[in-house]
């Protein structure tokens, strides 16, 4: 990048945006404080498609921001605060990491992200491309939170985690994948809160806290 | 249209059974449903063999010879599923397992599981294979939890995490082979389509294409019940009643290989054979090696069973691996052979929690002198499944192993026939137990009903039929494996 246009600056901002949020979903011990941090991660990913959609004159790219919207910034907070009613404090009260810790493996998630997207970046340059680690980094922490988070609630958010880094991959990469799949794979991720909601439900019913760590029955 | 018939009606048998509500009788409406399923399936598969693919929904279903064989695949097994279902579900309601409301949640929910696999498998699309494939993992959960208790809720929530994770890999996965293809000049909805990638491959950009098959194989890998997303498997299909533990081990499982199957002849004719197949070596060979040493420590039959899944994905994704005609061939009859097999397995485990209430293998010791007919099912049952002749599996073993060797691959072949070895003694020897032990103080004595050993009894012949004749299979698993021959 020679010069930066305004919406080169603008889809920068906004891609780095939903990084950003990973990293304060990874920071907050409120499960309030989380889910927040989900709902302006589904904006800023609504933001940066309407940008590209705009810039490349794809009007796709408008339903699929307005449906991004609806989805990840509306609907999936909605549901995940029913979970947060049940569990308040959401927070880890026995964290296997530690949040300060959390953090710098947020950090070097990113550094790995940016150096294993490098083939990808080389191979088909441009500007949009040269942001995708941001959403490769966003998945990464989502699997960190999955592996080192015990609650069903962090679990949830690791997730969702994975999955909004996917769609900033998607949109960076190929300026969207087409809408039917989209729209498939936008309502499975739906399908699959409301159905995680379910079992939280009856978890809660069953033990009366919603840690992971007391349901180890199961193993070899 | 067939592909549309197809997928048709499993989806009205779960309409009619939402509509209508819970009726005794309704687990057969299933029964009828999947047996028409596979009939359509054998019908194109027969004139497939001579015909163009046929294309339907505007070019997003598609049927050739390998989805008309994965819809007898499908076809078979859940007819097998569905019929036990009418037992499963006549002794749950009675016994007060379950009410009517969840045995009516459980018919609907089951027909559309089979729906979303045949969809999958009828897609002509990688875009709505993916979200069938994960519409798969949706509709089982709650069957999965059907039980509601503490460990079928604990082996669901990890069912529905792990398998979403996996299935977001793969997501990612279509994301990268969808940019590989529209720099190649592929646009939108067609762009994702198997035969324009399958022409379009060497067009492809390799370096692309490797990042695109890592992700997908270990994506769809962890559908399959592969090693290193494999954990949630032996939970799933110990906590879910017998029926379901049936489909998801018997055809699910194939289901996801028949992706990879399909995305390796893509990555083949793009970045060559090499990287593909050390990939799927390494996955597959793991996965033998930890199952068969892992079946050796189960105490519990169910348990035994799910991991004995994964020694036989392995075996499979071995042969897929190797990528020959005969290889495939082997292949495809295994998946036929494994499905029957297993499925007769799970119902006789399904009886014998609802005989004894445990599927403990030393708590329901002595089976062939307590409930000979449902013991001699049960060694039959395992004898199949350790590969002894008539059953098809025994052929279908030494086919796959003949096209490793073919493939340059006798090394890998070799090791998997030790990971077999120590399956088949671990498996023998709990069956033994199972069959032989001095008969448990307490343990049920009783005659099992002929309407229970009907299912498991046409299973088992059906699985001694196809290991004898080439008729009326051959032609149509040799069309096909020729379609993802590479």
């Amino acid at each position: 990048m020679k010069s930066t246009s305004l919406p080169a600056a603008l889809l920068a901002l906004s891609s780095g945006l939903v990084l950003l949020c990973a990293a304060v979903a990874l920071w907050r011990r409120t499960a309030k404080g989380i889910v927040g941090a989900l709902r302006v991660q589904g904006f800023a990913l609504a933001v940066t498609a309407l940008i590209l959609g705009v810039q490349l004159h794809i009007a796709l790219l408008l339903v699929t921001a307005g449906l991004l919207v609806l989805v990840k910034a509306i609907l999936i907070p909605v549901l995940l605060r029913r979970i947060v009613r049940l569990d308040p404090t959401g927070g880890e009260t026995d964290p296997v990491v530690n949040v300060p810790a959390s953090l710098v493996a947020a950090v070097l998630l990113t550094l790995v992200a940016f150096v294993a997207t490098r083939p990808l970046v080389d191979v088909v340059p441009g500007v949009p491309i040269t942001l995708a680690p941001f959403g490769f980094a966003t998945v990464l922490i989502g699997f960190f939170v999955l592996v080192a988070r015990r609650k069903a609630v962090s679990q949830m958010v690791g997730l969702l985690l994975v999955d909004n880094g996917i769609g900033l991959v998607a949109l960076l990469l190929t300026t969207g994948v087409p809408l039917l799949v989209e729209l498939g794979g936008t309502l499975d991720v739906l399908l699959v809160v409301v159905v995680l909601r379910v079992l939280a439900t009856r978890m809660h019913a069953e033990l009366g806290d919603l840690d992971l760590g007391a349901l180890q029955e199961l193993h070899d | 249209m067939w592909a549309v018939v197809i997928i048709g009606l499993p989806l009205l048998a779960a309409l009619l059974s939402a509509v209508v509500g819970w009726r005794r009788w309704m687990p057969w409406i299933g029964v009828g449903a999947d047996a028409s399923v596979l009939m359509v399936g054998f019908v194109v598969a027969l004139r497939d063999v001579h015909h163009a693919p046929i294309s339907w929904a505007a070019g997003t279903l598609r049927l050739d010879s390998l989805s008309a064989f994965m819809v007898i695949v499908i076809g078979t097994v859940s007819v097998l599923a569905a019929w036990g279902s009418v037992r499963f579900l006549d002794h749950d309601v009675r016994s007060g397992g379950s009410t009517t409301r969840h045995a009516l949640q459980y018919s609907v929910l089951i027909q559309l599981f089979v729906a979303t696999m045949l969809l999958a498998v009828c897609a002509a699309n990688i875009g709505i294979l993916w979200v069938a494939i994960e519409a798969t993992t949706i509709t089982t959960t709650f069957l999965v939890g059907h039980r509601r208790t503490r460990n079928a809720l604990e082996a669901s929530w990890k069912y529905i995490v792990i398998c979403s994770v996996g299935i977001a890999l793969a997501f990612l996965g279509t994301v990268v082979l969808y940019l590989a293809a529209e720099h190649a000049g592929g646009t939108s909805l067609h762009a994702l389509d198997w035969t324009w990638l399958t022409a379009h491959a060497h067009a492809l950009d390799p370096s692309i294409v490797r990042m695109a098959f890592g992700l997908l194989v270990l994506g769809y890998g962890a559908k399959v019940g592969l090693v290193p997303l494999h954990s949630w498997l032996p939970d799933a299909h110990s906590q879910a009643p017998a029926p379901v533990s049936a489909l998801m081990s018997g055809v699910l499982l194939s289901v996801a290989l028949y992706a990879i199957l399909r995305f390796k002849v893509i990555a083949v004719a793009s970045v060559g054979g090499a990287y593909p197949r050390a990939v799927l070596v390494a996955m597959a060979l793991a996965s033998l090696v930890l199952a068969s040493l892992l079946l050796v420590t189960q105490h519990d039959l169910k348990r035994a069973l799910a991991y004995s899944s994964t020694e036989h994905m392995g075996l499979m994704a071995l042969a897929a691996a190797a990528g020959g005609p005969l290889a495939l061939t082997g292949l495809l009859l295994h998946m036929l052979g494994h499905g029957l097999a297993k499925s007769v397995l799970f119902l006789s485990a399904g009886e014998l929690v609802i005989s004894d209430g445990t599927t403990s293998i030393s708590d329901a010791g002595g089976l062939m002198s307590r409930q000979p007919s449902l013991g001699g099912v049960v060694g039959l049952g395992l004898a199949a499944l350790l590969g002894f002749p008539p059953f098809s599996l025994f052929i279908s073993e030494v086919t796959m192993v003949r096209g490793e060797v073919a493939a340059h691959l006798a090394w890998a072949a070799i090791i998997s026939l030790v990971a077999l070895a120590i399956a088949f003694a671990a498996l023998a020897t709990h069956g033994r137990r199972l069959l032989f032990d001095a008969k448990v103080p307490g343990g049920a004595s009783a005659r099992t009903p002929v309407s229970v050993m009907a299912p498991l009894v046409t299973g088992l012949a059906l699985c001694g039929f196809i290991g004898l004749s080439a008729w009326p299979l051959g032609p149509i698993l040799r069309a096909a494996a020729r379609v993802v021959t590479s």
